[in-house]
Parts: structure tokens; sequence; C-alpha cells
């Protein structure tokens, strides 16, 4: 459905994407992860057309986003990081403007934009001003928008920033209802979403794949090994020699405040060793407990692998 | 094309969901009101004046009320197309609406079209209600009624021809207060190049925005003069097209 084939885009001197594919069927749900600046929102405006790739080629649907755009266009919606509204306008009139311009055929137009309204729950605000309008209404709004011409290929840039716990789960809530047999690309900071929707994560750095796995695969990686995260009051470098020097442990590093995560061999438990080392030598054991080995994590490790 | 009605209606609508629509339309037509009052009266005056028979020739209702009003317009509507072009595409920018309108299945071309239509609608409807003054010449006297249509379609085009290059300079930026005294520097500098020299001896004097309208106050419809306009116009939203489209690629 989405194949994107060897992009590059250059802005003056900085190369802000170097030479990303990555391939997306009919129904996928692609997480599309990177830190602030690594380069989602410039792919993802290349993959809907706003701007074109200084390298490469983007086929939605089979179709060149570039040479032929106004099929290609006509089979994607897209929500850019803010979204695209006019503050002046009333709710229902702009989804009708909006279902105009998407070249929606004028009698399916207004069962479609009730639908799509009640889908994001904003019937209830169809006759206000958008610019009066919470963030959380904003963005269904904005997500309504993106939904109005029933589009094959769904792409959101971070739908869920900005937005309070409650508004989070219901957009989460709401994009995992919607997405059916749509191709979904998401990009978003929070990783727990990723695994909550997506099947499958492209993560970015500086401008390059970092890692591309279906959630599936990636989660099956991480199985079998359960880090543990130690604190202790007494702290120094000798702590994390004698740790290492355990039989069973395989790795050791700094957690982000300080605390040592641990990952022992797999299949072993270590931690009636590890809570007796700190007994023996009066450390102080402040806290231990398994900690998953999860997305987070997968993540620092390829960005900061990257970074060397 | 199908997408410029769409563009159109929504510019539209937003000009008049805003108060800059009723401002821009008041302000017009007190201005020319005013303008054409102070006329009137230099003319009524002169009746008085015993050199007046003497002139009678050259001092009609034409030429002391009708030409100079629309000279009066033409530089009210040079100040006051700036304003009505500034948000059309810089406003655009500042709300993100670009990225809906350039990754929706239409043409950039229609685009442009929509905001030039929707702008174009709004200085009639100005052009219309300043007819109004005009009325009161038909009821009490017998103006040149061939020389007030020639002017007001001079004036059409010379506005339309403001409205193109004032949607050229929004493309340029996504502040609107830039936008307009871009459009302000454009029209200033085309109006006065050359406004000493006139269209047959000099370039200059030929880009010259000012020396094109003269002829259609005297009720003369030349195709150079619309010509030059409808160039004028094409250049405009041409430049605007370009704007908009290399900026992608940077």
């Amino acid at each position: 459905m989405i194949h994107v084939q060897n992009v590059s885009k250059q802005y003056g001197d900085l190369l802000a994407v170097d030479n990303i594919s990555f391939q997306l069927n009919k129904g996928d749900v692609l997480g599309f992860l990177g830190p602030n600046g690594a380069g989602k929102t410039t792919t993802m405006r290349i993959i809907t057309g706003y701007m074109p790739a200084t390298k490469g080629k983007v086929y939605i649907a089979d179709v060149d986003i570039f040479e032929d755009p106004l099929i290609a266009k006509s089979h994607i919606g897209y929500l850019p990081e803010n979204p695209p509204l006019y503050e002046d306008m009333i709710v229902r009139d702009y989804l009708d403007f909006v279902a105009e311009i998407k070249q929606v055929p004028d009698r399916e137009k207004n069962g479609r934009i009730n639908y799509i309204m009640d889908k994001c729950g904003i019937l209830d605000v169809g006759k206000r001003i958008i610019g009066h309008l919470s963030k959380g209404y904003r963005q269904r709004i904005g997500i309504a928008q993106a939904l109005i011409n029933d589009p094959a290929v769904l792409v959101l840039d971070e739908p869920t920033n900005g937005l309070d716990p409650k508004q989070i789960i219901e957009i989460r809530e709401l994009i995992k209802g919607l997405s059916g047999d749509r191709t979904v690309i998401l990009s978003t900071h929070i990783l727990p979403e990723v695994t909550m929707i997506c099947s499958k994560v492209v993560i970015i750095n500086k401008g390059k794949i970092a890692l591309e796995e279906s959630l599936e695969r990636l989660t099956s990686k991480m199985d079998g090994v359960e880090n543990i995260l130690l604190k202790t009051r007494y702290w120094g470098e000798e702590i994390q020699q004698k740790i290492i020097s355990l039989p069973n442990v395989s790795d050791i590093r700094l957690g982000i405040s300080n605390e040592l995560i641990i990952q022992p061999k797999k299949g072993t438990d270590i931690r009636e060793e590890l809570s007796d080392l700190i007994m023996r030598n009066g450390w102080g054991l402040l806290e231990m407990r398994p900690v998953a080995h999860n997305l987070e994590e997968v993540f620092l490790r390829v960005i900061s692998s990257e970074g060397d | 094309m199908n997408a410029v009605y769409p563009i159109l209606k929504r510019e539209l609508r937003s000009y008049f969901a805003s108060p800059l629509a009723y401002v821009i339309l008041v302000v017009f037509q007190v201005i020319s009101a005013l303008f054409f009052s102070l006329y009137l009266k230099g003319f009524l005056h002169l009746q008085f004046d015993p050199n007046f028979q003497l002139l009678r020739g050259e001092l009609n209702l034409n030429n002391v009320v009708v030409i100079p009003y629309f000279d009066t317009m033409s530089i009210v509507l040079l100040f006051i197309i700036p304003l009505i072009t500034m948000r059309l595409v810089a406003d655009e920018r500042k709300s993100h609406t670009a990225e809906l309108l350039f990754t929706s299945p239409i043409k950039l071309r229609s685009i442009i079209w929509g905001k030039f239509l929707a702008a174009l609608i709004l200085l009639i409807i100005m052009l219309l209600l300043s007819s109004l003054n005009l009325f009161v010449l038909t009821v009490h006297g017998n103006p040149d009624m061939g020389a007030i249509f020639s002017s007001y379609l001079g004036l059409l085009l010379l506005g339309a021809s403001f409205l193109s290059l004032g949607i050229f300079a929004s493309s340029l930026s996504s502040s609107q207060l830039v936008a307009a005294i871009i459009a302000f520097g454009i029209l200033l500098l085309l109006w006065l190049v050359g406004a000493s020299s006139d269209t047959e001896s000099s370039i200059l004097g030929y880009i010259s925005l000012i020396n094109h309208f003269e002829n259609f106050g005297k009720g003369i419809i030349e195709l150079k003069d619309l010509a030059y306009y409808f160039s004028i116009i094409y250049i405009g939203l041409f430049l605007a097209h370009t704007a908009l489209d290399s900026e992608r690629w940077r």
C-alpha cells in the first residue's frame, strides 16, 4: 500500500532524511518513532506529497505521489503535527469544505460528515466555532478531517501530542477503532502507544532508519530476559564491579536517575544472589524490582548506539 | 479546476466572518463618498465663476467630477487592496492549513484562482457600493454614461491587477503584516515608475499601472490597455504559483 523507496531530503546543508526505505501492506499499522528532529515529520510530509523528496520515490497504492499527485493524494488522509484548522469556521462547515476539496461526491458528503463526526465524538460541537474549542476537540476535528474521504492510507503525526491523559486514551481508542483495513502511519513519542496500537515499528534517528521490525518479532526477542532495577543507599564504582562479577550477570548499566539496570543471563534468576551480595556489603538496599525489557529500552539503545 | 469553487466559497465566508470585509467596505465607501461630494461641490462652485462660460467645453461634469473621482478611488484601492490580499496565503501558513490544501487532491492553480476570485468578488462589491455616489449624478444631471462604465471597467481591471500582485506578495511570507508591506511596496513601485512619461515613449511609462488607467476615464477602451492589465493579472498569479511551488523544493 505504501512503498517508500530510497527517500532522501536535503534542506540546504542539512540532510534531514537519509535514504529511507520501507514498505507497508494493507492493514499495517506502523509506529514511526524517533527523537525530535530525527526526520519523522519530514518523512511524513514527503509521503503525503506535501513536499517532494530530494531523491527517491514514494508510491501510494502503486501510484507515484510525485508523478501523479492528484490520484495518489486521493488515497491519503493526513493529520499534521498541528491540526490544519481554520479558526474562524464552524466545525461542520469546515468538514464540509474539507470534503469538497478532497473530492467526496456531493451525494455522499452529508452522510460521510455525520458518520465521521459521530465516530470522532464531535457531533455535539458541530455548530461551534473551531477557534473556541479545546485542544482535545481540535485534535478530534483534525482526525475527522483526515478521515473524511475514507482514505486507504492514514498518516498521523503525533496525534496524542499535548492532550491530557483522558483525551490521550480516547484518541488512542479512536485510532484503534478506525484502523480496520486501513494502512496507518503513526508517529509518536509515547512508546506504550506503539505496543497498544501498532503492528510494526520503524525507529529513525538522524534521518536514517535505525530499526525496522514487526511488533511481534520485537516482543518475542525481548521475552525471556527480565532486567532488574536496583537502587542502593551507598553508591560507587565497586558496586558495579562486584555485581558484574556475579556468574549469572551478563550486563550492567546506569539508568536515567542513577539506578542500576542489571541484565541477567538468559533463563536465570539472580535476585537472590544479588540481595545477598548487597546485604553482605551493607550497601543499603532501597529498591529492587524486575523491569520489563520494553520498547523504551529498545528505543534508547537504538538511538544511543546510532549516536556513537 | 473543480476545487476553485470550494476555495472561493471558504475565502468569501472567511472575509465576512471577520470584521475585515465590513471595515474595508465601510472605509472605502466613506472615503469615496467624501471625495465625491468634495468634487461635486467644486463643480457647483464653478457654475458661479465669472469665467465659467468661457471654459464650458472643458469644465463639464465628466472632467470635473467623474475623472477625479475615479482617480481618487484608484489611489484608495492602492492602499486598501494589500489589506484584502495579505491574509490569503500568509494565513494558510500561519494556521498550518497549507498542509491540508497541499496534501489534498487538488491543483495549486485551483487554490490560487479560488482565492483570487474571492478577493475579486469583494472588490466588485466595493465598486458596486461606490457606484451609489454616481447615481446622484444621473438623477440630477446628465453625465457621460459611457465614460462612467469604461471607468468602472478600468477600475475593476486595475483593482484585479492589484489583487493578483497582492496574492503574490502574500505567498512570500507567513506574516500578514509583511505580506501587506510587500504588496504595498510592489504596487507603489509599479504605480510611480514612469508616471512622468506616457505609455508610448518609454518602457517604464508602459509598465506604470497608472498610465493605462487614463484612457478608461475618457471613455476609451483600448486593446493595449486591456492586454496590459490582463498580463499583470496573469503575471501576479503566475508568480504566486511559482513562489508556492518552489517553496516546497527548498
